[in-house]
């Protein structure tokens, strides 16, 4: 059947130069395998075309505005019941396609959205601190290392100006829940953001330079992107906050003013496949949701202590829900004294 | 041209020269070259990384000529800076002339601080506030063509244009246009011959500007853009959570030898009309 | 031409004057057209979108609010609701603006003479100095100011240069500091000093400097009272292109100093964002603009009064 399809597909690229059928994928940058649009666009016939995007924000933003031309959109969990009480996202029932079956049972009654009516797994990760082990030998499966520095690393410390997850672990280091908003708890993070801040050097992005050339000996980072820096950099490590730390997944959604209803349904049954999950995860280095994807990928994958998350320390991880919008405002505020 | 009036200076002394001036003019260009020899080389890096040299290979380039997608996003950067700059450079000379070398006439301010308007407020707020305008006539027309990017690009680049050429409008002689049409000169003549060449160093400066500026854009163009409409910037900016591989540099370097070959030969044409 | 309507009476004076407004904003109309489309128009919305309430996630909610306006000056402390000033947003609007300073400052410095030399360099060959001025700048920002970086890194081309020469021990902690917003800054900021004044040098009369030095003996006597007043439009363009835009810079202080800081920028951004304050955001943005646009008005009043005068 595939070959047919691909003889057909590229018979049909010889004949009228443009494919009959398309499809807009609306996605993180530099986050899409090409093979395995390649391998889709072979498949279905289906001509694919990526647009990134930079933050949750900008994406929402831009849909909800109109006129955009995208089918599908990749947002992270947290942002997921915005979307759907929005209205910008149709009801595709990835439950009822063929491979869901594939699907991992532990990511299908989630929070954000339960039994999977609207979204399917793309990538799903941790977010923790990284150390360079080479100048501080202790434990670094602790929040303390960026939030009460130990000696050694203070000065070269990096975390990623993401408000929503560094929030998170400091709230988690004060002993509150996500999404608080006890003031005794947030006074208490307040403090110990203001007073952690003199030691760290930046906070900034893309940083896989300059922890590889130890300009920077520790911070707050993704899993995914550790494990690249790891690869440049043997000494580079990866820590589980045991006080808590964050998940999250994103995935992939089809938007309901979207033109090319069918071929983004069949783009989200074709992420379900595990050959097609690994792709994924191959290229941008996070784990996925798909059973029987381990299959299919590299082999550095599988053992990867930034993938593989150890046992004692699973129950630390939480999946932040969708705070409060008067929480959130709370949080900028102290965000912004933070950055003052 | 203007520099035939000048006579040559007396010998061994020059007004021209300033003391320390070129030392501190060869020094910003060292200065500006700096990075871009870093960009330069790091094209030709073996390893994946924009700051660790692992040997020479074309590896990058290799890789830029087999992605598609980058390579449309350089084109489309250009051909935006391209279209944006000319039409904001002629509408920028226009408003020069309409706005220098007179008395106070009505409108004039407001004129001014228009066309200055772009440059007052950071690039976010304009974004969204063309999000929502142009994604309103976007869902009223279905039409979500490059359109969108030019207007909005062509309106940020006017400033640029007009500034630099209204400087050098604004206490130019104008005995010698006077002189021009004393000649019964016809207006178009008289500017064609006279004012034109005698602003030329300016529009030069301003549509160079304003090319730059269009190419560089990040924030308008993330929140304009419609499906498929990447450009170089937003390409990067996408991939700047993630990593950023040498390739957008082996991108930049065929873009800064493309413009070196194509102004040097623009440039070998017009001395030689000249 | 206004000059020539002087010599006509009074009536034809006010004709050819009325003629010589139309033909100016005619003139003028193009630009007027596009930025009025695609500027300072859509710029409208943000106006009216100050005065809202900003919706749970993001964008506003059609209900009329001061709260915006408000919170750019006096915001409630997080912890016990007194109202109190905000003095985070005036402490970062302080940091952009003391950056805008420095950055025009620096630009002048070494913009100015670096201009000046091209537009001494014999005809011809200006503009290809000019080319070689702006060709840094075809390249990408980001991957420019990630090769900036470089330059300035614990082990990067500057500190093992001084550490070869002998000039320092231990290298020099650049990256993520001020200094480096401040190389950064002057570095993309270069341009929009250096092209507007060179158009303005490459037009002096050199007869002029020469007869100043025959009057005064110093150099600098003749730059400061002949050449600078004669380049000072060029001088003011530029400052214009450098000064207004970097306060509202938010990408290159981000990246060469670390973010650590917010600029005035990224302040407007992050209600925009993550904040989700669009009412905020606009109010804030409104007020840089009215600040900005008040000191233009002023300073066209002045030099064309100084044109009709002189």
């Amino acid at each position: 059947m595939r070959h047919v399809l691909a003889a057909a597909s590229a018979l049909a690229l010889m004949a009228g130069g443009a494919y009959a059928k398309e499809l807009n994928i609306y996605n993180w940058g530099n986050y899409t395998n090409p093979k395995l649009i390649e391998k889709f666009e072979a498949e279905t016939g289906i001509k694919v075309t990526i647009t990134d995007y930079d933050s949750n924000d900008t994406a929402l933003a831009k849909v909800k505005a109109g006129g955009h031309g995208f089918d599908i959109v990749v947002p992270t969990h947290t942002y997921v019941p915005i979307w759907i009480s929005e209205g910008l996202l149709a009801e595709t029932r990835p439950d009822q396609m063929e491979n869901f079956k594939n699907m991992d049972a532990k990511w299908v009654d989630v929070d954000w959205d339960p039994g999977r009516h609207y979204t399917v797994p793309w990538q799903w990760g941790t977010t923790g601190v990284v150390v360079n082990t080479k100048y501080y030998s202790g434990d670094i499966n602790t929040s303390a290392i960026f939030l009460d520095p130990p000696e050694e690393l203070r000065g070269k410390i990096n975390v990623v100006p993401e408000m929503g997850d560094v929030m998170v672990m400091a709230i988690m280091y004060a002993g509150g829940e996500p999404c608080t908003d006890d003031k005794e708890v947030l006074k208490k993070v307040h403090e110990t953001l203001l007073n952690a801040k003199q030691h760290w050097l930046g906070m900034d992005y893309g940083n896989l330079e300059k922890f590889a050339k130890e300009d920077l000996w520790a911070g707050v980072n993704w899993n995914g992107s550790t494990f690249r820096m790891r690869l440049q950099n043997e000494a580079i490590a990866y820590g589980y906050p045991k006080e808590g730390y964050p998940l999250w997944m994103d995935s992939v959604a089809v938007l309901k003013d979207a033109k090319n209803m069918d071929e983004a349904k069949a783009f989200q049954n074709f992420v379900m496949d595990p050959e097609n999950a690994a792709l994924i995860s191959e290229f941008a280095r996070y784990a996925n949701g798909i059973s029987g994807s381990e299959a299919f990928m590299p082999e550095d994958m599988m053992t990867a202590p930034e993938i593989v998350i150890p046992e004692e320390l699973k129950a630390a991880g939480k999946f932040n829900g969708t705070c409060a919008p008067e929480t959130q405002a709370l949080y900028t505020r102290i965000w912004t004294d933070l950055q003052k | 041209m203007a520099e035939s009036r000048m006579q040559k200076p007396p010998k061994g002394y020059s007004v021209r020269t300033l003391p320390g001036f070129a030392i501190v003019a060869i020094f910003t260009l060292i200065t500006l070259y700096a990075p871009i020899a870093i960009l330069v080389m790091f094209s030709f890096n073996a390893g994946t990384s924009m700051a660790i040299w692992e040997g020479f290979s074309l590896r990058w380039y290799q890789q830029a000529v087999a992605n598609e997608a980058v390579q449309d996003a350089a084109m489309r950067s250009l051909f935006l800076a391209l279209v944006a700059a000319s039409v904001a450079t002629v509408a920028a000379t226009m408003a020069a002339m309409a706005t220098t070398r007179t008395r106070h006439f009505p409108g004039k301010t407001m004129i001014y601080a228009l066309i200055n308007q772009p440059l007052m407020v950071p690039e976010i707020v304009t974004a969204v506030a063309l999000l929502i305008v142009f994604a309103a006539i976007k869902v009223w027309t279905g039409h979500t063509s490059m359109i969108y990017l030019i207007v909005a690009h062509t309106a940020f680049c006017v400033p640029f244009a007009y500034l630099p050429i209204r400087a050098r409008l604004e206490t130019m002689d104008l005995s010698l246009e006077t002189a021009a049409q004393d000649l019964y000169a016809s207006r178009w003549l008289t500017f064609r011959r006279v004012t034109l060449p005698l602003m030329w160093p300016g529009i030069v400066a301003g549509l160079m500007l304003a090319f730059v500026i269009s190419l560089d854009d990040v924030v308008i163009t993330e929140f304009v853009k419609s499906a498929g409409q990447e450009t170089l910037p937003t390409y990067m900016l996408g991939q700047l959570r993630r990593v950023v591989t040498p390739e957008v540099n082996a991108i930049s370097t065929v873009i800064l030898l493309a413009g070196a070959i194509l102004v040097s030969l623009f440039f070998r044409l017009t001395s030689k009309r000249g | 031409m206004s000059e020539q309507a002087a010599y006509r009476p009074g009536e034809l004076e006010a004709e050819a004057q009325a003629a010589d407004n139309r033909s100016r904003w005619m003139l003028a109309l193009p630009a007027v057209v596009i930025i009025t489309l695609a500027a300072a128009g859509p710029l409208m919305v943000m106006v009216v979108y100050s005065f809202l309430t900003p919706g749970d996630y993001g964008n506003v909610v059609w209900k009329f609010s001061l709260e915006g306006w408000m919170n750019t000056l006096v915001q409630r402390d997080i912890f016990d609701d007194t109202l109190i000033w905000a003095d985070a947003h005036l402490s970062i609007f302080w940091r952009s603006f003391s950056l805008s300073l420095i950055t025009t400052v620096l630009t002048l410095i070494f913009g100015v003479p670096t201009a000046w030399f091209i537009a001494t360099q014999p005809p011809g060959k200006r503009e290809f100095w000019l080319f070689l001025i702006t060709v840094p700048f075809w390249t990408n920002l980001l991957v420019r100011t990630i090769a900036i970086q470089e330059l300035l890194r614990s082990e990067g081309v500057i500190n093992l240069v001084l550490l070869k020469l002998g000039i320092i021990d231990a290298p020099i902690q650049m990256m993520f500091t001020n200094f480096a917003i401040g190389f950064g800054m002057t570095y993309v900021y270069l341009p929009l000093m250096v092209l507007p004044v060179y158009a303005a040098v490459d037009k002096l009369d050199f007869r002029l400097v020469e007869a100043a030095h025959d009057l005064y003996a110093g150099r600098w006597t003749a730059f400061r009272r002949v050449i600078l007043p004669l380049i000072k439009p060029g001088i003011i363009a530029g400052s214009i292109l450098v000064f207004i835009p970097s306060l509202g810079a938010y990408v290159t202080p981000r990246v060469l100093g670390g973010g650590k800081n917010l600029m005035f920028g990224n302040l407007i951004e992050l209600q925009f964002g993550q904040g989700r304050n669009w009412p905020l955001g606009a109010a804030l943005s409104l007020m840089l603009m009215a600040a900005v646009m008040i000191a233009l008005m002023w300073y066209v009043r002045v030099t064309s009064r100084e044109q009709s005068d002189g």
